[in-house]
């Protein structure tokens, strides 16, 4: 094999963080909003879109985009991590509480998949979702969100690395056992806490 | 023709630049001495990766510009204003350093004399790189295949290759065909906008001739011409494209 | 057409691929699990903008592979690929 061999003058796009203790481990920090996409990017139109609550409910519930716009939203600040290594500090988002969907719904299911348009899944325990941690979020930075980066609505679950916070997500399928989604099921780790650096398999 | 003939497991070696010579203000042409070179075919790439002092690393790919008869390999570079490794491989990177390198990769988009043709060579920006080392192939192999090559630029200033291609235009059966999308050279009489269905309808060869049509450059283009190239009555299967991504690399 | 797709060819990947195979990936056929249509790898779409690279049926956009590389190990999911042709030679 080849003897490591450095770059003179090379340092990639990262930028010096101004607080260091606010990148987890292995993380470097980004201006940019980079876009990571795992196929097409689906333009489904806000009348044909819907937000739905499955599985081991008492009864199932659907929004449409106006229902789900008329739900009670907020505003939140938080910095994301993505598992290929680039953070972005004090991102400003819109979106409505995973709490806020939850209400008043009945369930005793520990698990929940994300499912979202294009066929993306993730999968997540409840308790990262519930309790003011998650968000289905439709505004970012003040704008609707682009599709590019998950426009109309993608899931906002900033305490873990970013495939977590699944774009163009429709809904929400709870169940009392634990089904590895898109990423999870191909090596990557199933909860995805960057604080411990659980990126995949094993970690 | 290798096909997926065992080969070993891809790996990295330590080439270093013995050459770089300036295409267009934004383009170099990288010339790179490998120690284990076990050559390439026309329309194949190699991966390049760069190392900072702290461990963090990056990897392009870039197509091989040079034709299988020539020993070296040859990368020509665009510089992405907003990209991370092409800044460095065009404006830092100097003659003796070095560079992690391995390759040859791809198997599909290639081509050699044995193909046969004619061939049909449609590209935009640096999407010329792989296609141009088919050409040199062609030439360097004393092949007669009928070449047609179609390449599109933003402007004369941004042609890579330019005088290169002057003098092919001039060979026995070849053909070069340009079109220049935003900013066209006093005079020019030629093709002025983004290849389309009938800017491929009066240059490409006729169904019935068969070409074999290699399409490289940024995806929306190698996208447009091959679907293109389908309703003109082209077969599917002898259509190759190499997309570039959004920007190109 | 959207200008701002990242789609690849399934060349995008050889070099991941090189890296586990000892042959070359992008001159074997697969056969997609989901519609049945068999192209080479090479002519496959390929995203590799994402935490792994995907590579995709030409047909029916379904999920043929997932390859994901990191901390020394690789991945390689093909639940989407029914059935692989490797050539010889």
């Amino acid at each position: 094999m080849c003897a490591r061999i450095f770059s003179r003058g090379f340092h990639g796009r990262r930028q010096e963080p101004e607080d260091a203790s606010r990148l987890p481990p292995g993380q470097y920090l980004v201006r940019d909003f980079p876009v990571l996409s795992a196929g097409p990017t689906p333009r489904t139109p806000l009348e044909r879109w819907d937000f739905s609550l499955s599985g081991e409910v008492g009864q199932p519930r659907r929004w449409t985009w106006d229902e789900f716009r008329a739900l009670p939203s907020e505003f939140v600040t938080r910095d994301i991590h993505c598992v290929t290594r680039w953070s972005k500090l004090d991102t400003l988002w819109e979106g409505v509480s995973v709490d806020t969907l939850l209400d008043g719904v009945e369930y005793d299911a520990e698990y929940v998949v994300a499912f979202c348009d294009g066929g993306y899944t993730t999968n997540l325990p409840l308790e990262d979702v519930t309790g003011g941690k998650a968000w289905v979020a439709f505004s970012y930075n003040g704008e609707p969100l682009e599709a590019a980066h998950g426009g109309p609505a993608r899931l906002l679950v900033p305490h873990l690395y970013f495939w977590k916070s699944a774009k163009w997500v429709r809904g929400l399928t709870l169940s009392g056992h634990d089904e590895p989604g898109f990423w999870e099921s191909a090596g990557y780790h199933n909860r995805g806490d960057p604080w411990q650096e659980q990126r995949y398999w094993g970690d | 023709m290798a096909g997926t003939a065992v080969l070993g497991r891809l790996t990295w070696q330590v080439g270093r630049v013995v050459n770089s010579m300036v295409e267009t203000p934004r383009v170099k042409s990288l010339t790179l001495e490998l120690p284990a070179w076990g050559g390439h075919r026309a329309g194949q790439h190699v991966d390049l990766r760069l190392t900072a002092e702290d461990g963090y690393q990056a990897v392009r790919s870039y197509s091989i510009a040079s034709p299988p008869e020539v020993g070296s390999v040859v990368v020509t570079v665009e510089r992405l204003d907003d990209g991370e490794v092409s800044p460095y491989l065009v404006d830092e990177l100097r003659v003796d350093d070095q560079i992690e390198v391995r390759g040859p990769i791809g198997g599909y988009f290639v081509w050699e004399i044995s193909q046969g043709g004619p061939l049909f060579l449609v590209s935009g920006g640096s999407g010329i790189v792989p296609l141009m080392a088919m050409i040199r192939h062609r030439l360097a192999g004393g092949s007669e295949v009928p070449i047609m090559l179609l390449y599109s630029s933003r402007s004369h200033d941004d042609v890579i290759y330019g005088t290169e291609l002057e003098a092919l235009a001039a060979m026995e059966g070849i053909r070069v065909v340009q079109t220049y999308t935003r900013v066209q050279p006093p005079g020019w009489e030629g093709y002025s906008r983004r290849i389309d269905e009938s800017l491929l309808g009066d240059v490409a060869p006729p169904p019935g001739e068969r070409p074999l049509i290699y399409i490289c450059g940024p995806t929306a283009l190698v996208e447009g011409v091959a679907s293109s190239m389908v309703a003109l009555g082209h077969e599917p299967t002898r259509i190759k494209t190499e997309r570039f991504g959004p920007t190109g690399r | 057409m959207d200008i701002e797709e990242s789609r690849l060819d399934g060349n995008a990947a050889a070099g991941l691929l090189g890296e586990i195979f000892p042959f070359e990936m992008t001159m074997v056929r697969t056969l997609c699990a989901a519609c049945g249509a068999m192209e080479p790898a090479g002519a496959e779409p390929v995203y590799a903008d994402a935490p792994g690279i995907v590579m995709r049926c030409l047909h029916c956009q379904s999920v043929l592979i997932k390859v994901v590389h990191g901390g020394g190990r690789y991945w390689l999911d093909l639940r989407g690929v029914a059935c692989m042709q490797v050539d010889e030679r």
